[in-house]
C-alpha cells in the first residue's frame, strides 16, 4: 500500500528530511507554538529520560545509596561497579556473541534475499507471481507463532545450542520484508540500463553484481539496519535455542546476570547501562540513518 | 502489503527470459524460508492434535483436546485479556501521545530534531533491557517510583508484586518504549501533506485546531491505519518484556499469549499444547493482516 504513499522517501531523506518550502521557522502544522509547546515537549522528554538517567547514575552508587539518595548524583562515584564489569570476560563475550550472530545474519540475509529480489524485479519465469506471494506470506508471522516447531526443527537439524540455530531462522524470517523492500527498489532502476546491458552481451548475473547492487546501496543499508537491530535485540529465539552460558548473546547474558545478582541493583544497573551502550552509541552516531531505516522499512513493508 | 503494482510497461521490452538465472537466484531464499518459516507453521497445526513432550514417538493423537484445555484455561483467558489491554492502551494512550508529539515536532521549530531523537531512543533498546530498567523503577525497596511515593509520605509501593497493578506497569513501559516509533510514522506522514493547504486555510481564517482537524487528521489517515496495524501485530507477539519485567507473575496475572506459550508450552515440554497456542496466534495474525488489507481497500474505493 504504502509504496505509493511514500514513494518519494529514499532512506537518506526519510522522515527527518524537512520540506524545502519550509525555510521560515514558523509552523503551519502545530496547533501550539512557543513556550507552551516547549514545556509540553520538556515534560515528555523528562518522562523518557528519567528511567535511563536513573539507571546510568544508579550504576555509580552503592546499594544503600539507592535508598538514601534516590534522586541526586552519587555522593561518591563508584567507578568500581563499571570497572569490574568492563574487566570481566563475561561482558565482552556476550557482546561478541551478539555481534557475530548479528553480523552473519545481516550478511546472509543480504546474500540470499538480494538475488531473490532481483529475480522478482527483473526476470520472468514460471510461477513468479505465486512464489512472490508465497514469500509475502511471511510478513505477518512472527517467530512466536512457530517457536515450538522451530525449536524441534533446530534440534532435529542438530543446531541446538549453536549460533547457527539462531542465525538461520533469523535469516529465514527476514526474507519476506527484505525481498519486498529490495524488489521495489530494484524496479526503480531505469529500464534502459538493463536493455543496454543485455544488448551489449552482459548477462543477468554480471548486471546484478556490477550494476544493480552498487546502484542500490541505500536499500541494502536499510535492510541491513533493520536486520541488524532485530537480531541484536532478539531474545525469544536464543532463549529457546541456546543452553550454554558461554554462547549467550547479550540479551540472555543480561537476564542471566540479573538472575545471579538479584538484589545487587547497583551492579545490575551498571550492567544494563554497559550492555545497552553499544546500541545507544550507534544510534547517536548514525541516528538519521537508523531512524529512517527503521521507519522507512516499516512504512514500505 | 502484497504485490499490487504491475511492472512498468517498458520492462516488457527486455524481459524475455531469465528463467535459468532464476534457478540460481531463488533456491537459497526459497529453501531457508520454507524450512524455517513455512514448515514450522504447518507443523504447529499438526503437533497441536497430539499430546507430545517432543521426545517420545508422535503417536498420542488427542484430537481437539489441546484446544479444549486451552480455551478452558483461566491463565490463558487472562493472557488473552492482557493482549487486548495492550491494544486498548495503544489506541487510547499511545496513539494520541504519538500523534500529539508528531504534530509538535513535524516542522522546523526550536529543538525539533533533538526531541525526535530523544523520543525515538527507547524504541531502539531491546525489550529485555527496557523491562529490567523499569523493574528497577518499580522496585518497592530501591525503585524511583516507590521512593517518590515515600518522599510524599506514603508506604513503599510493591507494584510488581501486586497482581492488580503489575500489568499496569507493563502497559506503562509499552507506551514509554513504543510511542516514539509511532511518532516517527506520523512525522513521515505529515511530510506528505501539501503545505499549501495549510497556507490556504490560514488565509481563510482557519484556527490552528481547525487546521489540525480538517487537514492534518484526514491527511494522516493512512499512517494512522498503519500505526494501528503495528500495534495489533506488536500486541500479538509481545513477550520479551514480560520475562524481564514481571516473569508473568504475580500469580500468572501478567502473561501475554506468547509468554503463556513459552512458560506452559516450552517450559513444561508440552509441545502439542504449546503448538495449539501457536496455531491460535497464527489465526489471529492472519485475521489482523487480512482485516487490515480489507480496511485499506475499502477506503481506497471511497
Amino acid at each position: 500500500m504504502t509504496e505509493t504513499a511514500l514513494q518519494a522517501h529514499r532512506p537518506r531523506k526519510g522522515p527527518l528530511a524537512l520540506p524545502n518550502s519550509d525555510v521560515v521557522p514558523a509552523s503551519l502544522t502545530a496547533p501550539l507554538t512557543g513556550l507552551p509547546r516547549f514545556l509540553i515537549l520538556c515534560f515528555v522528554a523528562a518522562l523518557v529520560m528519567v528511567p535511563l538517567l536513573a539507571t546510568a547514575l544508579g550504576g555509580f552508587k552503592e546499594l544503600g545509596e539507592l535508598r538514601t539518595n534516590p534522586f541526586g548524583l552519587p555522593k561518591v562515584w563508584q567507578w568500581e561497579n563499571y570497572r569490574g564489569i568492563l574487566a570481566s570476560a563475561r561482558y565482552w563475550r556476550i557482546l561478541g556473541n551478539s555481534l557475530f550472530i548479528s553480523a552473519v545474519t545481516v550478511a546472509l540475509t543480504l546474500a540470499v534475499a538480494a538475488p531473490a529480489a532481483f529475480a522478482f524485479a527483473h526476470l520472468r519465469f514460471f510461477g513468479q507471481r505465486f512464489l512472490f506471494n508465497y514469500f509475502i506470506l511471511g510478513l505477518t508471522f512472527p517467530f512466536a507463532t512457530a517457536i515450538l516447531p522451530l525449536f524441534i526443527k533446530v534440534r532435529d537439524l542438530g543446531l541446538l545450542d549453536t549460533h547457527w540455530g539462531i542465525i538461520l531462522p533469523q535469516v529465514a524470517f527476514s526474507q519476506a520484508l527484505s525481498i519486498l523492500l529490495m524488489r521495489n527498489a530494484f524496479r526503480q532502476l531505469p529500464a534502459e540500463l538493463l536493455d543496454a546491458a543485455l544488448v551489449d552481451g552482459c548477462g543477468y548475473m554480471r548486471f546484478f553484481l556490477w550494476i544493480t547492487l552498487p546502484l542500490s546501496r541505500p536499500i541494502l543499508a536499510t535492510v541491513a539496519v533493520i536486520t541488524f537491530v532485530v537480531s541484536w535485540n532478539n531474545f525469544l529465539l536464543p532463549l529457546v535455542v541456546i543452553n550454554t552460558n558461554a554462547k549467550y548473546p547479550w540479551t540472555l547474558g543480561l537476564m542471566d546476570y540479573q538472575g545471579e545478582f538479584i538484589v545487587a541493583w547497583q551492579l545490575i544497573l551498571a550492567f544494563i547501562t554497559l550492555t545497552i551502550l553499544p546500541a545507544v552509541m550507534m544510534f547517536v552516531l548514525a541516528q538519521r540513518y537508523i531512524v529512517s531505516g527503521l521507519t522507512a522499512g516499516a512504512v514500505k513493508g | 502489503m502484497a504485490d499490487t503494482t504491475a511492472p512498468p510497461q517498458s520492462q516488457a521490452s527486455y524481459v524475455r527470459s531469465g528463467g535459468l538465472t532464476a534457478l540460481i537466484f531463488l533456491p537459497p531464499a526459497l529453501t531457508l524460508f520454507t524450512v524455517f518459516v513455512i514448515l514450522p507453521i504447518g507443523e504447529a497445526g499438526w503437533y497441536g492434535f497430539y499430546n507430545w513432550n517432543g521426545l517420545a514417538a508422535l503417536d498420542n493423537f488427542v484430537g481437539l483436546e489441546n484446544y479444549r484445555q486451552l480455551l478452558a484455561n483461566k491463565t490463558f483467558h487472562q493472557a488473552f485479556i492482557n493482549n487486548l489491554l495492550i491494544i486498548a492502551v495503544s489506541l487510547a494512550v499511545q496513539l494520541p501521545l504519538a500523534l500529539g508529539m508528531a504534530v509538535l515536532l513535524a516542522d522546523r521549530l526550536i529543538g525539533s530534531t533533538a526531541f525526535r531523537m530523544l523520543f525515538f531512543l527507547p524504541y531502539i533498546l531491546a525489550d529485555v533491557a527496557a523491562g529490567l530498567i523499569w523493574r528497577f523503577m518499580f522496585d518497592g525497596d530501591y525503585g524511583l517510583i516507590s521512593q517518590t511515593w515515600q518522599a510524599l509520605g506514603g508506604d513503599p509501593l510493591y507494584i510488581l508484586a501486586d497482581r492488580h497493578w503489575a500489568y499496569a506497569a507493563v502497559l506503562t513501559v509499552i507506551v514509554w518504549k513504543y510511542f516514539g516509533f509511532h511518532m516517527m510514522l506520523y512525522i513521515a506522514g505529515l511530510q506528505n501533506i501539501d503545505r499549501n493547504l495549510y497556507e490556504a486555510a490560514s488565509i481563510d481564517g482557519a484556527s490552528p485546531w481547525q487546521r489540525f482537524r480538517f487537514i492534518t487528521l484526514p491527511g494522516l489517515k493512512p499512517m494512522i491505519k498503519l500505526s494501528v496495524f503495528f500495534s495489533l501485530l506488536g500486541s500479538l507477539q509481545f513477550f520479551d518484556m514480560i520475562v524481564s519485567l514481571t516473569g508473568g507473575g504475580p500469580l500468572n496475572s501478567s502473561h501475554t499469549m506468547v509468554s503463556f506459550l513459552y512458560y506452559f508450552g516450552i517450559g513444561r515440554m508440552r509441545i502439542g499444547f504449546g503448538s495449539a497456542v501457536g496455531v491460535l496466534l497464527f489465526i489471529l495474525c492472519a485475521t489482523v493482516a487480512f482485516g487490515y488489507k480489507r480496511w485499506l481497500m475499502r477506503d481506497d474505493n471511497d
